[in-house]
This record gives C-alpha cells, sequence and structure tokens, in this order.
C-alpha cells in the first residue's frame, strides 16, 4: 500500500464526511436534525474544496469555497430553520419506504456510483480525482432521500444536498466549474429557495399540511 | 523467555481481574454527569464478593445446561481476553485464532446464555433470549465488516499483526476506519446491553434484554455471569482501542521501555473509552425494541460503507 500525500488524504477525509451526512440525512426522521446535517455537509464541502484549492493553486476554489461557507452553511439553514419555525412543521418526516429498506437502496447506488465513476476518474488529472465516485454517490442518495420523502421540506433538503454532490463532482473532476456559472448556480438555488418558501405557505393554507401527496389528489371543481 | 512474552502471559489474567474496575469506572462517570455520588469504582468488586458468599439457588425443572452455562460464558470471555492485544501484542493466544474466530468465542457465549434462559421455562427467560439473538443476529454482521475493514488495511485478519500495521503508519488518516469506529460503537453499545438497545440498570419487564435471561441466576452463577459481562465489555473496549488508537501499544520488537509504559498508556486510553461510554449513554435516551433491527442496519451499512471507502478511496 502507498501512501497518500497529506492534502489528498484530507480531501478523502472530506469526501467521506459527505458521504456519511448524505447517509445521516437518509436515515434521520426529525427535520430539524436534517437542516443540521445539511448545514455540516455544507462545512465538509468547502472544507475539502479550500483544501484542493490549496494544493491544486487554483485561485478561483477559494471563492467558491467561501460562496459554499456563506450560502450552504449559513445563509440556506438559517432560512430553512426560520421556515421550519414559521411553518410550525418540527414534527417527524414520514418516509414512504421503511428505513433500513432506504438504506440497503442507499448501499446499493453507493455501489453503482462507485463502479460507475471507476473508467471516468482514471481519465481525470486532478488530485482529488478518486473522489469523484463519492460525489456521484452522494447526488444518488440525495436523489433517494427526494423520491423517499413525503414532506416537501425534506424534499428540499434533499435538492440542496444533491447541488452539494453536483458541486463536489465539478471540484473533484475539473477543479470546478468557471465561475459564472457557480455563481449563477448560487443565485438560482438561492433564489429557488425563497420562492419554494412562498410556495410552501400556499401549500399549507390549501391542504393545512405539507404532505405531498395531496397534491396528488387535485381536482378540478 | 523474554520479557515481552512474560508480560504476554500476565495480560489475560490481569484482563479477567481488571475488567470490573472498568463497570465501576463508568457506572462511577454516569453518576458524576447525572449529579449523583456514586458508589465508587470498587462496587462491581464488593457485588462479585457478595454473590460469591450467597448459596447458588436453582429452579427444579433446571438441566444440568443451566447449571454449565455460567461457566462456559466465563471461560469464553475470558478466551477471547486472551486473544485480545490489551496492552502488548503479545497476547497468549494472539496467533492461534484470528478476529472471524473472535467472532464466534462471542457467539458460543451468546449462545449458551440464550439456551440457559429459556431452559428454566419462565415467560421472561425466552422473552429476552429471543430478544438476545435478535440483537446478536443484527450486529454480528455489522461486526464482521469492521474486522474485515481492519483486515484489508493491514493484510491480515490476526488481531496483532492488524496492530503493527496500523500502529506503524503513523499519521495516515483513513476515512474507511472512521466509518468503521463509528460502526463498531454502536454494536458495542447493542453488544454490552448498554442504553440505546437496552439499560443495564433495570428491572422493567417490558424493555430488558440481557437482566430478563439472568433474572433465574443466584450466587455463584450470577457472579460469574456479572463478572463475564463485564468482561465482554472489556473485551470489546480493549478490541477498540486496538483497532483505533493502537498508538503506545507494545508491538513485537518493543523494547523494556515501551513495555513499561504500554500499561500505564492502555489504562489511561481504557478510562478515555470508559468516560466516553458514560456521556454517549448519559445523553442517549433508550430506543424502542423494534427501533434496534434499524440501529443495527445503519451499524452494518456504516461498516460496508466503510468497506467501501476503502476500495474507493485508499488502493
Amino acid at each position: 500500500m502507498t501512501t497518500l500525500p497529506l492534502s489528498s488524504q484530507l480531501i478523502n477525509l472530506g469526501a467521506a464526511v459527505l458521504l456519511l451526512t448524505s447517509f445521516a440525512m437518509l436515515s434521520q426522521r426529525r427535520i430539524v436534525s436534517l437542516v443540521n446535517l445539511f448545514a455540516i455537509q455544507g462545512a465538509a464541502l468547502s472544507a475539502s474544496t479550500a483544501i484542493v484549492a490549496y494544493t491544486s493553486g487554483q485561485h478561483h476554489l477559494y471563492y467558491s469555497a467561501a460562496l459554499s461557507v456563506a450560502l450552504k452553511m449559513l445563509l440556506l439553514p438559517w432560512i430553512l430553520h426560520r421556515l421550519i419555525r414559521r411553518l410550525n412543521v418540527r414534527w417527524d418526516t414520514e418516509p414512504l419506504i421503511n428505513i433500513p429498506t432506504t438504506m440497503l437502496v442507499g448501499i446499493v447506488l453507493v455501489v453503482f456510483a462507485f463502479g460507475l465513476a471507476q473508467p471516468i476518474s482514471q481519465m481525470s488529472t486532478t488530485i482529488a480525482r478518486s473522489t469523484l465516485g463519492i460525489a456521484l454517490a452522494v447526488v444518488m442518495l440525495s436523489f433517494l432521500m427526494m423520491i423517499t420523502r413525503r414532506k416537501a421540506i425534506s424534499q428540499i433538503v434533499g435538492f440542496l444536498a444533491m447541488e452539494n454532490g453536483l458541486f463536489f463532482a465539478a471540484t473533484s473532476a475539473t477543479y470546478g466549474m468557471p465561475m459564472v456559472v457557480e455563481l449563477g448556480v448560487a443565485l438560482d438555488v438561492l433564489i429557488g429557495m425563497v420562492i419554494l418558501g412562498v410556495f410552501f405557505f400556499q401549500i399549507r393554507e390549501q391542504f393545512d399540511s405539507l404532505d405531498l401527496q395531496h397534491l396528488e389528489q387535485l381536482r378540478e371543481d | 523467555m523474554s520479557a515481552g512474552s512474560v508480560i504476554g502471559l500476565v495480560e489475560a489474567p490481569l484482563a479477567v481481574l481488571l475488567a470490573p474496575l472498568l463497570i465501576g469506572w463508568i457506572d462511577q462517570c454516569r453518576a458524576w454527569l447525572q449529579n449523583r455520588r456514586g458508589a465508587g469504582v470498587l462496587q462491581p468488586y464488593r457485588t462479585l464478593r457478595k454473590l460469591l458468599h450467597k448459596d447458588a439457588v436453582i429452579a427444579h425443572g433446571a438441566s444440568s445446561l443451566f447449571r454449565v452455562s455460567p461457566y462456559i460464558q466465563f471461560g469464553a470471555m475470558a478466551m477471547a481476553a486472551a486473544i485480545i492485544p490489551v496492552f502488548s501484542v503479545r497476547a497468549p493466544l494472539g496467533v492461534a485464532a484470528d478476529t472471524i474466530a473472535l467472532v464466534g468465542v462471542f457467539a458460543l457465549a451468546r449462545v449458551f446464555m440464550a439456551l440457559a434462559a429459556m431452559d428454566i421455562g419462565t415467560a421472561f427467560g425466552t422473552l429476552g433470549a429471543r430478544r438476545e439473538m435478535l440483537v446478536g443476529f443484527l450486529s454480528e454482521p455489522a461486526l464482521l465488516m469492521v474486522f474485515l475493514t481492519a483486515s484489508l488495511i493491514s493484510q491480515s485478519t490476526l488481531l496483532p499483526t492488524i496492530v503493527d500495521v496500523l500502529g506503524q503508519i503513523h499519521l495516515t488518516i483513513f476515512p474507511s476506519l472512521a466509518f468503521a469506529a463509528i460502526a463498531f460503537v454502536m454494536v458495542l453499545l447493542a453488544e454490552n446491553a448498554r442504553i440505546p438497545i437496552d439499560n443495564p440498570s433495570t428491572h422493567l419487564e417490558l424493555t430488558m434484554i440481557h437482566e430478563a435471561m439472568v433474572l433465574e441466576y443466584s450466587g455463584r452463577h450470577l457472579a460469574l455471569i456479572e463478572w463475564s459481562s463485564a468482561l465482554k465489555l472489556f473485551n470489546y473496549a480493549a478490541i477498540g482501542v486496538a483497532l483505533f488508537v493502537p498508538w503506545g501499544l507494545a508491538g513485537r520488537a518493543a523494547g523494556p521501555v515501551e513495555l513499561a509504559l504500554a500499561l500505564p498508556i492502555a489504562a489511561a486510553k481504557l478510562a478515555i473509552a470508559g468516560a466516553a461510554l458514560a456521556i454517549v449513554e448519559t445523553l442517549s435516551a433508550k430506543l424502542r425494541i423494534f427501533r434496534a433491527p434499524e440501529f443495527l442496519a445503519t451499524a452494518f451499512l456504516l461498516a460496508v460503507l466503510g468497506l467501501l471507502v476503502h476500495l474507493l478511496l485508499e488502493r
């Protein structure tokens, strides 16, 4: 076994934390803890982006690390916490399939993502190429979370976590997207969050609940 | 005979003698965290002495299995203590049995405990035995996966070799071992009847697992069972220390100074582990029994994830 340099060890550690928080989110029942886990994921993401920036000398990655600290670690969790307080939805979420089954499906997804990323990461030359599999796994796990949850807020957290995964994939495969794209995505996520916040209130006003299954029974009167 | 192998020979008896001290220390830490004064770290020894002086009462319908089971449990745990490197890798049976055999030794003790609990034919014993087997059936694969992750890194299933390899790689971060460590702590809590799964200090019928099985035991039999469950916790803590913080453990090539230092270092690590366990137990609430499969499935998945992450990142 060859020992890796310290920087790639730290990047791997950050990637592992990202994967761990994804699984924790998948198994989490409480909405408040879900948002806290999302904040932790943002922190891990920005830390590993900063380490990639330091080792590769790509200065624009510092900006994206700072962006994810500001947006994903502080601002979005704050907005979500505020929404949860105002909507008064602190109770447990109800997953559609039970949690052990979800986790098993999650493991299968992780194996799939790792297998999928293996040939791609061999073509890449970046320092963090081996973490591409983890980034893909995070994207897929967040997808799974959006599919298996009923409540609108946990679906939103899944959507945001998916964005984290895509961001990490971009960093590990090609040292990040161009700055303009990153800024655009960040702004989109923020605006989306605000609009969805308004939607939440509308949904609740209509159905007295944030359970999206009600939306499937819409009829014209 | 070198000093190292002599120390290896006293390692297992020392572990057997010191195991109740760890339980006492954990109970004392829990008492402090709950703003109580606690009974002192020596309380388990007093309990054992009291039980050993009492006469053993045995139910009418008990077969010889009921009588033999405590000795088998104690023997299995003492053997496990001889396999696990506590402060030096020269544990007497260290090269005779690998981690998979170790899991088997733990399973042997569990099966005999469950059989003895069912032997009397009381409702509680059967209930406890069933629950114990449920927990064991779910935690065993997780434990094996944790061991396999460590084995993949060190290319060996022998605990002394694993400890030697992991102790020599200085300052290398293994994300896979971090996953395995979390899974291992969860398995430790479940296997030793600690709080999220079972409460070691309750006699409330609906919740107990371990206590339900030993209700019919008294006197020296109960003393042996209490001692062997203390030893089981000690063994698990020692495995955790050996796998995840192996620094300071006297290796194969250790000189006299390292051997002299290894004992206090191991004691300090076990004391810290005990205090951490007390904090975990104080902070968490007991899970419903139907949530136990979820808890242990999470442990298993974390261990598998550790394995996968090792294959992806660390090759």
